[in-house]
């Protein structure tokens, strides 16, 4: 196994695309070292992007946030800025394992690895964050949600790198929020996961986005969800709507972190309660 | 061996140099190369934390991280923790509290707990649990482990107190 | 040299008192030395090929190919284990399951292994291995492997204790019945009876060590074996069975134990790292992985119970019947019996009986795990006696008291009990703050006993006197949790010196005679014993010693405080002379002083509990929080009360982990599906409460110190103790554990449906 530091997206790029074996990206490892570990991937190459300059930074700016391939979790939960803009992504990164993966996890490596049950997804989706992608030649930039295409694929052509993930500026009364089910409090992978972002206008809410992990084969986006929480106040009828439509959403599968029922069931339950949060992040009045 | 890389880096503070295959994790080299097997394979991916080192002052399990990329880094483990034949206070409130029984799992547990105290040094008893919640242990329970960081804590911050 | 066993009450000055273990600097600095941390010049690194079928035949195993990647020093398959066990069907089981046979008989059963250079050598060596399984039907489910229709595993298995005797084989290895009494009177005479099915999942012990052993063979048949095991006595006496190696020429050390709770009983790889050093002339050091000690170690049973209880109204109860079935693994055990034995032990009902039946599926060979078979018996009794007491509208714990055990009750495996103390433990908890702490929205509160017998064993203790009067203790049961700070401070005590003068280790195999394993709560039983005999061997000779100083009779000499008094008138001038001083002169006065015990310690005395749990139940989505626990349980004597602690606390948490999360999940092909930490979910620290322990000591009558073992009965109640707390939570009585939150949340709805 070769392993390279490349000093720049473009090279990193350039290093994949010229690579006739099996190439992978290295940012936080804690899935391809699993991976490794378990016999289940054999690289010729290793791409470590870590070496990059300010790809281990996080930029704020007018417009929004810029942050880098290689930010970890950790330094994401420091980050006054993001927290205060974005407590629903920052929470969803934060939830991904223990203190020691959120020392090395990245946003860009949760997003490629592209897990059903990837907890920043469904946030980053909701929040409207895109990807940065560097190829040998040019550089282009793809909203999240447009990513992901299945389990374990993504829309990244060969020698294509994600350089960053960008968050808008948030509009004033947005609040966002994400929630997982698992079944101890820690440690597990996402048996369920459902992202809203709420804009409030007057008390009311004006715009929504909800997103569902860990129910498809990719995360969801539920537009019926979105409309059921638009012009209200979260009032019980609404909620149950929101419920009700993320329920109808789910194609989860039966697997031995859940089954069909259970996890269309919790979808709706944890919908609820993430609106709430999100509602009142935004500065609405439950 | 395959693709043997030389690495140079910092280890407890020592200049350190060894040679390792580039598939071979951080945990595999600190143990077979540099002889320190403090560190502890309980599962090889990430989920048990008997393997916690920092690296850069990140918490990070060492089975995740390859042994080439601590090139140019600092790397603490358990070993580092004491100075001069001296106990960390983490070290002796875990031995008083009776906070480890087969003691496996304490390596790992000593650096999170000390990366954690660092960091925040007046931790809640939820705090100290979510902290160390990447760190598994079978024979304890966990009570005495947390009691045993929350006398640290204070002892740490009485010291700093008087430091000053 | 003889010594008295019989309970002596005095006053201590060390036992009972909170000392620091003398590893502990060790084990808090990374300098102690576990299964995986030493290393021989030249040693090769070994590794398991295993099948990833439930069942399969094994028509040509072909390492051709592997053998001539560069590197590779020794491939062995079963031919290289000649069966050597001359009819010994238990030694013949434990050698097939460390190599199969032939047939691979669970998915990860191992059928060749390889010792190469190094890692990546190896792993590629066991891709080279070309292995031609045929596979075979399979059944994993105790329940179904009854049936007439299940595949049958091994054609020699004819079902024992049955009559007439079966002429067919099947996978029902024996049928166990105990009981006294006239189980129809008893039920006609009940006001109220419960008839209740429960099922639980199959369990692992989980420590956090993996197995690893560093092997030695040299072409005179000598061997050497570094280990981590709970006996390492037991590991040489079966490694040399199995190898066809003479006892006494194989030193087998073991190191310290990342702990073992039962599962580091039995041999899994070292036999195979044996013969691969005996083959490549070279050590090889073999460490399996996490997948590894999940598919082919030794979990626990999973069970099918089936429990029938009578009462009167006033809470008497009048008959009791429950029906186990275990499985075994893949081959036979005992597991169901030990079930009978334990399941109403906590009790005095004139009317009781207990079937068992022993299974084998297509699952690892079941080891023991911490009290073996008792938390499922405890579960199914336990939830319906508390079924039964809200049935008759008495409260839990009174229904307990009603019926409890005392000195002088018949237990249900066969003995009457001597001094015991569950009715203590149960009236402390009637008493226990706990009980009177508000519950919130959604809380419940449960209480639930739990017995183990505790066995002693045969033990051997060598005790040192160095000439500047500090004390080698030398110890030959593996210190699981802290036993020989313990050990320490009971020679302390005997000797009359300061613990700090002692210093405890544990001997390998060449220097003490035969210790059996730590296992069965018998570390600090046993070796205690010995060690107390041991001293007190030491102090004649000491007495001796003293008594040629002083130019005076033995008779005259006593020991006292850590010193000899010469008694009588006549040497009243004569000034004490303490450990020191006579140890100081010992090169003059006969040589090294030392004392030396041999015991089969008998009568470990029973250990009972009850435990106390609150438990939160989320309405909406099944999932419980464990909001505060209680364990009360009779130690007999707390040598060192802060490990004591530390046991009910781990047995505990351990009992939480199968009570909520953690099960093995099998798909319908047979093959373990979460064989690793990220889905065999044990207890994380957020998962818990700091645990509340309470002491008691009824003291055992056949200990010197009245010691009881404590190590395993504190998994027997969580089970049933989580589930009376989530049905007062919910209204819902949970039958299968673990009670994950989707069956609780199925539980939930059903309850709503039919309201």
């Amino acid at each position: 196994m070769r392993y390279a530091t490349p000093a720049s997206a473009k090279e990193a790029a350039g290093m994949l695309s010229k690579e006739k074996g099996a190439a992978f990206l290295l940012a936080g490892g804690t899935d391809l070292l699993v991976k490794l570990k378990m016999g289940m991937v054999e690289p010729d190459l290793v791409v470590d992007i870590k070496r990059i300059p300010k790809i281990d930074q996080i930029q704020t700016s007018a417009k929004g946030f810029t942050i880098g391939a290689a930010v970890s979790g950790s330094v994401i939960g420091q980050h006054k800025g993001l927290k205060a803009a974005w407590p629903g992504v920052v929470e969803a990164a934060n939830l991904i394992g223990s203190d020691q993966i959120q020392g090395r996890a990245t946003l860009a490596g949760n997003l490629c690895n592209a897990s059903p049950a990837a907890d920043s997804v469904p946030a980053m989706i909701a929040a409207g964050a895109k990807a940065v992608i560097v190829g040998p030649q040019k550089k282009r930039t793809v909203p999240v949600e447009k990513v992901v295409q299945g389990p374990g694929k993504t829309c990244l052509a060969r020698g294509e790198v994600i350089e960053a993930i960008t968050l808008p500026k948030p509009e004033a009364k947005t609040g966002d929020a994400y929630l997982r089910f698992i079944p101890r409090t820690e440690m597990d992978i996402a048996v369920v996961g459902v992202a809203i972002s709420l804009k409030l206008e007057r008390g009311v809410v004006k715009k929504a986005k909800v997103a569902l992990g860990a129910v498809a084969p990719t995360a969801v986006v539920v537009p019926a969800a979105a409309r059921a929480l638009v012009g209200s106040k979260l009032d019980d009828a609404a909620l149950e709507k929101l419920a009700a439509a993320c329920s109808a959403a789910c194609n989860p599968i039966d697997d031995k972190r859940g089954t069909v029922e259970y996890r269309t069931r919790v979808a709706g339950v944890l919908a609820k309660r993430a609106a709430k949060i999100a509602f009142q992040r935004a500065g609405g009045a439950l | 061996m395959s693709n043997a890389t030389l690495v140079s880096t910092t280890v407890n503070g020592d200049p350190v140099q060894f040679a390792c295959p580039t598939d071979e994790s951080l945990m595999t080299a600190l143990r077979n190369r540099v002889g320190l097997t403090g560190v502890k394979e309980g599962c090889g991916t990430g989920d048990c934390g008997a393997c916690t080192v920092t690296v850069d002052g990140s918490l990070v399990c060492s089975c995740l991280v390859l042994g080439v990329e601590a090139e140019g880094r600092e790397v603490t483990t358990v070993e580092g923790l004491s100075q001069d034949g001296e106990l960390h206070v983490l070290q002796q409130k875990f031995i008083d509290h009776a906070a480890l029984q087969c003691g496996i799992c304490t390596p790992g547990f000593l650096v999170a707990a000390k990366t954690l105290l660092d960091r925040n040094p007046n931790p809640n008893e939820t705090e100290i649990r979510y902290a160390l919640a990447g760190n598994l242990c079978r024979c304890t329970g966990y009570d005495k482990i947390v009691r045993a960081v929350q006398d640290a804590a204070k002892d740490m911050r009485k010291a700093s107190k008087k430091r000053r | 040299m003889g010594h008295e066993q019989k309970y002596v009450d005095k006053k201590y000055e060390v036992v009972g008192t909170r000392f620091n273990r003398p590893d502990g600097i060790d084990k808090v600095t990374g300098k102690a030395r576990y299964g995986a941390d030493a290393s021989a010049p030249g040693q090769l690194v070994g590794r398991v090929l295993r099948s990833p079928h439930a069942h399969a035949s094994i028509v040509k195993i072909n390492t051709s190919k592997a053998e001539k990647l560069p590197g590779v020093k020794a491939i062995i398959t079963s031919a290289d284990l000649p069966d050597v066990t001359g009819g010994d069907q238990g030694l013949a089981d434990i050698l097939e399951n460390c190599m199969a046979r032939g047939r691979a008989l669970y998915d990860g059963h191992a059928v060749a292994a390889v010792a190469a250079v190094d890692e990546q050598t190896a792993a590629q060596a066991l891709k080279l291995i070309d292995v031609k399984y045929k596979k075979l039907p399979h059944v994993t489910d105790v329940d179904e492997a009854m049936c007439e229709s299940a595949p049958v595993i091994h054609d020699r298995i004819i079902t024992r204790g049955v009559e007439p005797k079966p002429t067919k084989p099947s996978n029902v290895a024996a049928r166990t019945q105990m009981g006294h009494g006239d189980i129809e009177a008893g039920f006609a005479e009940a006001d109220v009876v419960i008839e209740k099915s429960y099922k639980t999942e199959q369990t692992h012990q989980g420590y956090i060590e993996p197995h690893a052993c560093l092997a030695s063979v040299n072409p005179d048949g000598t061997a050497e074996l570094w280990v981590t095991t709970q006996g390492h006595f037991v590991f040489r006496n079966v490694c040399a069975s199995l190898l066809g190696l003479d006892i006494a020429k194989l030193k087998v050390t073991s190191s310290e134990i990342g702990g073992g709770f039962g599962g580091k009983t039995h041999v899994w790889v070292e036999p195979v790292a044996l013969a691969l050093s005996r083959k490549a002339n070279r050590p090889v050091k073999l460490v399996m992985g996490r997948d590894e000690v999940f598919r082919a170690t030794g979990p626990t049973s999973s069970t099918s119970i089936d429990v029938k209880m009578g009462a009167k109204k006033d809470g008497t109860i009048t008959a009791a019947v429950a029906e186990m079935r275990y499985q075994g693994g893949a081959f036979p055990g005992n597991w169901a019996m030990l079930g009978c034995m334990t399941a109403f032990a906590c009790y005095d009902i004139k009317n009781n009986q207990s079937i068992g039946w022993d299974v084998v599926v297509n699952r690892p060979k079941v080891a023991a795990y911490r009290a073996p078979s008792a938390p499922m018996a405890a579960f199914a009794v336990e939830s319906t006696i508390d079924e039964l007491a809200k049935e008759i509208g008495i409260a839990p714990i009174d229904m307990r008291l009603k019926n409890v055990a005392r000195e002088g009750t018949l237990a249900p495996y066969g003995p009457t009990y001597g001094p015991i103390g569950i009715e203590h433990t149960l009236k402390a908890v009637k008493d226990h703050p706990h009980m009177r702490a508000k519950l919130k929205k959604n809380q419940g509160r449960g209480v639930a006993c739990g017995f183990w017998f505790n066995i002693g064993g045969q033990t051997c203790t060598d005790l040192n006197i160095s000439v500047d009067g500090t004390v080698n203790l030398t110890l030959g049961t593996v210190d699981v949790g802290g036993s020989r700070s313990s050990m320490a401070m009971i020679a302390a005590e005997e000797l009359g010196i300061p613990y700090e003068q002692v210093r405890a280790n544990i001997a390998d195999t060449t220097s003490l005679g035969h210790n059996d394993m730590t296992e069965g709560s018998r570390g600090t039983f046993s070796s205690g014993m010995a060690t107390i005999f041991a001293a007190r061997d030491a102090i004649s000779v000491l007495k001796q010693r003293a008594a040629k100083m002083w130019g005076i009779t033995e008779e005259d000499v006593i020991w006292e405080n850590g010193q000899a008094l010469a008694t009588g008138d006549s040497h009243s001038n004569l000034p004490p002379l303490s450990l020191k001083e006579i140890a100081a002169k010992s090169g003059r006065t006969g040589g090294p002083i030392a004392g030396h015990n041999e015991v089969v310690a008998d009568g470990a005395g029973m250990g009972f509990a009850s435990h106390i749990c609150d438990v939160e139940v989320d309405p909406e989505t099944g999932r419980s929080t464990i909001v505060r626990y209680t364990v009360v349980q009779d130690a007999g004597k707390a040598i060192n009360p802060d490990y004591v602690e530390g046991q009910f606390q781990g047995g505990a948490t351990q009992g939480i982990g199968w009570a909520l999360n953690e099960e093995y999940i099998y798909g319908d092909d047979g093959c373990l599906q979460n064989a690793g930490f990220l889905d065999y979910r044990i207890p994380v620290c957020s998962d818990l409460p700091f645990i509340d322990t309470q002491i008691l000591e009824v003291p055992n009558p056949l200990h010197p110190y009245g010691v009881r073992g404590v190590g395993e009965t504190s998994i027997v109640p969580p089970l049933a103790a989580v589930g009376n707390a989530i049905a007062n939570a919910t209204g819902v009585r949970m039958t299968h554990a673990p009670m994950s939150p989707p069956r609780v949340l199925a539980g939930i709805d059903t309850l709503e449906h039919a309201s």
